[in-house]
């Protein structure tokens, strides 16, 4: 178990060889775990997750409330205080700046401030809380640029002019303070914050969540634009899965303070693994494309004060066995996937479900569980909700292979648990 | 150039529109050209909501789409009875009615519900949800003892699905997660067993994972009490699967209105497209982002001022600033909502421009969803 205090940098113990220096994630994490002491017991909040995030990506961590997507963030850059604790793990940060890799989870208080901001950054939730009410605009990023990069005040004064041209804010602005300005705009200068001493890696919780539409699309492409030209990394959490598929090089998905699944953009979408994956693929509406049928995740999540034995998701899964509850949680290589870095937390490989071609509606091959569908407006529905292809609407997940090679677990077999 | 512009002139202003929301149900409640104007002091007024009509139907569900500052909460507010019309008048089962006038309101409040957006701060923490529920019963249905109130407490909390219901009842709010809270909320609003049940963002606080479950929630509630139902959201998406009508707002007015499937699908108005453009799309992969048409350049207002910002201006259209078909005549004259079927119109000149593909579907034939 670390704590601040005892701190050591153990970039000596870290030695990697040259050539492939280049291609090693920017930040690495490993098995971490955090737990959040209470009277009534440690609540496992994350459980032994590893990820990496590699230089210049961009990473989505998706997961719902309580999932335990920000504790996640927050415990790899040791932004948690009590009663949360870091019970293990380590998270390697290999910055292009940096003599060699550091495991900031034993950095001394020093260290981390000198890593914080100029290595890596947030940009928080709530920018109405986050910023300092009584500052203006000029002060809060000049305040930033002093103290970490130690210009002088002049010089950060155009700095600060210079970012706000960058998230596209006119430079009037810097003698605004916060309640002067609208949603979209404290959103806009936090991300200025953050990239205001251009860090490498820059991680994002839910930075659009509270702006409409128009605006979170306005300000998502600005921060595209931006990795573009500056290069930096970003792991953005949002609960929003829709948004993550567009935005997203690649995505892990949370449950239970637990990693599910992670694989490219393009696999989650389009050749999901976990059952919990893809029943969030079928939990939002979509605007484009034929009508699909929609199903919500009926249930709550685990008590993660005592979680339950195996896998966090199997009391809300259709699929679940009570094999289930004997593994052990833990990313294997999707077997069926020929990309190795594909991984999922399930171990078995179950047949694709009728709902996902197209919605066949009155297929009898579900299982016995009720799922509440969502076919709300009667009215055109049914012919829309087959795809013209009469396919999948993923198009064409490889579900044929899958199903031959591993033994295959059928739904709604006698043996459900729970 | 000018008259050669304007091609969707040919078009008749909106005046006997039919809604689609009709055919469900008889029209229970009625907006009759409402506005609302704020005074912002120094002899400023701004016009948060301009003449803004539509019916709401039994049985059916009709969403008003916008993005924040559109006017759309302000809407509610007013046929909540929360919020007084500056001119207008609100009809309720064919009557003309003044919500927010003192006698009136309660009865009127027995008619008419709101649920807000905030499952976090429209429960007093203070109190249990049997008292949320509780009250609402004895207050509109002063007959009922105190047996049949526990009754009818115990079997709204089924309604809801939340079970068992004595312990929900005899919890508070701090114990419940989001969507229990906002089921809550829903159950309060029913227990004054209301005509018409007018949803303010019911979904946006909550979970991806669990909106369309209190979706699926919401659209039982309206078949089993054959509740009118306003669905207020900025969320398009959502509105195609569950509403039956569709309008959408900008700067306080309606500017296109239609059946769900045809406004989402084949958007008229050059920001319905905007907004039916800006919502994420999953099936386009890639690390980017499509392009918004249109929006080149645009980029730094954000949409909330310069919704607010251009709305004490009268004059013109208010999405001439934005729109990338704009002509002369978009700034000097204020498009009124033209036909472009039975029951669906947009207030656009430039319709002939920015939806060619729509017109041409109007004299082709009216129905976009066949």
């Amino acid at each position: 178990m670390r704590t601040d205090s005892g701190g050591y940098v153990s970039g000596t113990t870290l030695t990697g060889d040259g050539g492939a220096a280049a291609r090693e994630p920017a930040l690495s994490i490993r098995d971490l775990s955090v737990v959040y002491r209470t009277v009534n017991g440690d609540v496992r909040a994350v459980a032994d997750v590893t990820l990496d995030l590699h230089a210049g990506e961009v990473l989505g961590l998706v997961g719902e409330s309580g999932s335990g997507k920000s504790t996640l963030a927050y415990g790899a850059t040791r932004l948690l205080r009590a009663p949360a604790l870091i019970t293990g793990g380590s998270v390697i940060y290999r910055g292009r700046r940096m003599s060699g890799p550091v495991d900031i989870l034993g950095l001394t208080p020093d260290q981390l401030a000198s890593l914080r901001w100029r290595e890596i950054a947030i940009v928080f939730q709530s920018a109405m809380n986050a910023l300092n009410p009584v500052l203006s605009v000029s002060d809060q990023l000049t305040d930033v640029i002093r103290r970490h990069l130690r210009t002088p005040r002049p010089e950060a004064v155009q700095r600060a002019g210079k970012l706000l041209d960058l998230v596209g804010i006119p430079r009037a602005r810097l003698r605004s303070f916060p309640h002067e300005l609208s949603g979209g705009m404290r959103q806009r200068v936090m991300i200025a914050m953050a990239l205001a001493t251009d860090p490498e890696v820059v991680i994002m919780d839910e930075p659009t969540t509270a702006l409409d539409v128009v605006v979170q699309r306005e300000i998502l492409g600005q921060i595209m634009e931006l990795r573009d030209t500056l290069g930096f990394s970003i792991l953005f959490i949002t609960h929003d899965l829709s948004l993550l598929l567009e935005i997203a090089d690649r995505v892990a998905v949370m449950y239970g303070g637990q990693m599910m699944e992670v694989g490219s953009a393009e696999q989650i979408h389009h050749e999901p693994s976990h059952p919990y994956t893809k029943r969030l693929l079928r939990a939002f509406p979509s605007l484009h494309g034929p009508r699909k049928r929609l199903a919500g995740i009926p249930g709550t999540p685990p008590d993660l004060l005592s979680p339950p034995p195996g896998c966090p998701f199997l009391e809300r899964c259709l699929d679940g066995t009570e094999k289930c509850k004997e593994i052990e949680v833990r990313l294997l290589p999707v077997r069926t996937s020929a990309d190795p870095r594909h991984q999922t937390a399930c171990p078995f490989i179950l047949p694709d479900q009728p709902d996902d071609e197209g919605g066949t509606p009155g297929d009898g091959a579900r299982p016995a569980v009720a799922v509440p569908t969502v076919d709300l407006s009667s009215a055109g529905l049914s012919s829309a909700s087959v795809s013209p292809d009469g396919g999948s609407p993923d198009g064409g997940s490889p579900d044929g292979p899958a199903a031959e090679s591993v033994a295959v677990i059928q739904p709604g077999s006698e043996e459900r648990a729970q | 150039m000018n008259s050669q512009a304007i091609g969707a002139g040919q078009l008749q202003p909106a005046h006997d529109l039919q809604s689609v929301a009709a055919s469900r149900g008889e029209l229970v409640l009625r907006a009759d050209e409402l506005s609302k104007d704020f005074k912002l002091g120094r002899g400023q007024i701004l016009h948060a909501v301009r003449d803004v009509s539509f019916g709401l139907y039994k049985s059916a569900v009709v969403a008003l789409v916008g993005e924040s500052g559109s006017g759309k909460s302000t809407v509610a507010r007013m046929l909540a009875g929360q919020e007084s019309v500056s001119s207008g008048k609100i009809w309720l089962n064919g009557e003309a009615v003044q919500p927010s006038r003192g006698g009136e309101f309660r009865r009127y409040k027995s008619e008419v519900q709101l649920v807000f957006q905030d499952p976090f701060s429209s429960l007093n923490p203070a109190h249990t949800v049997r008292y949320d529920i509780e009250r609402p019963l004895r207050l509109h249905h002063h007959s009922l003892s105190r047996e049949q109130v526990r009754e009818a407490a115990v079997d709204l909390m089924q309604q809801v699905r939340l079970t068992p219901p004595e312990k929900f009842l005899a919890s508070y709010p701090h114990e419940l997660s989001g969507g229990q809270r906002q089921r809550v909320s829903f159950a309060r609003a029913l227990a004054a067993q209301p005509r018409v049940l007018l949803a303010d963002e019911p979904v946006s606080m909550l979970d991806v994972s669990i909106r369309l479950e209190m979706l699926s929630l919401l659209d039982d509630l309206r078949t089993s009490f054959s509740l009118a139902m306003l669905y207020i959201t900025h969320d398009i998406a959502s509105a195609r699967y569950f509403a039956d009508e569709v309008l959408v707002m900008y700067a306080g007015q309606i500017v296109e209105r239609g059946a769900a499937e045809d406004v989402t699908q084949q958007p008229a108005h050059p920001y319905t497209q905007l907004l039916v453009s800006s919502a994420p799309d999953p099936d386009n992969l890639g690390g980017g982002l499509r392009e918004l048409p249109g929006e080149s350049g645009a980029g730094t207002g954000s949409a909330t001022e310069i919704a607010g910002r251009n709305a004490p201006v009268v004059i013109g259209c208010p999405f001439s600033d934005r729109c990338p078909f704009v002509a002369d005549k978009c700034r000097a004259e204020n498009p009124p909502l033209l036909q472009l079927s039975a029951s669906r119109a947009a207030a656009c000149w430039r319709l002939d421009v920015a939806a060619p593909a729509v017109l041409a579907g109007r004299e082709g034939g009216d129905d976009l969803t066949n």
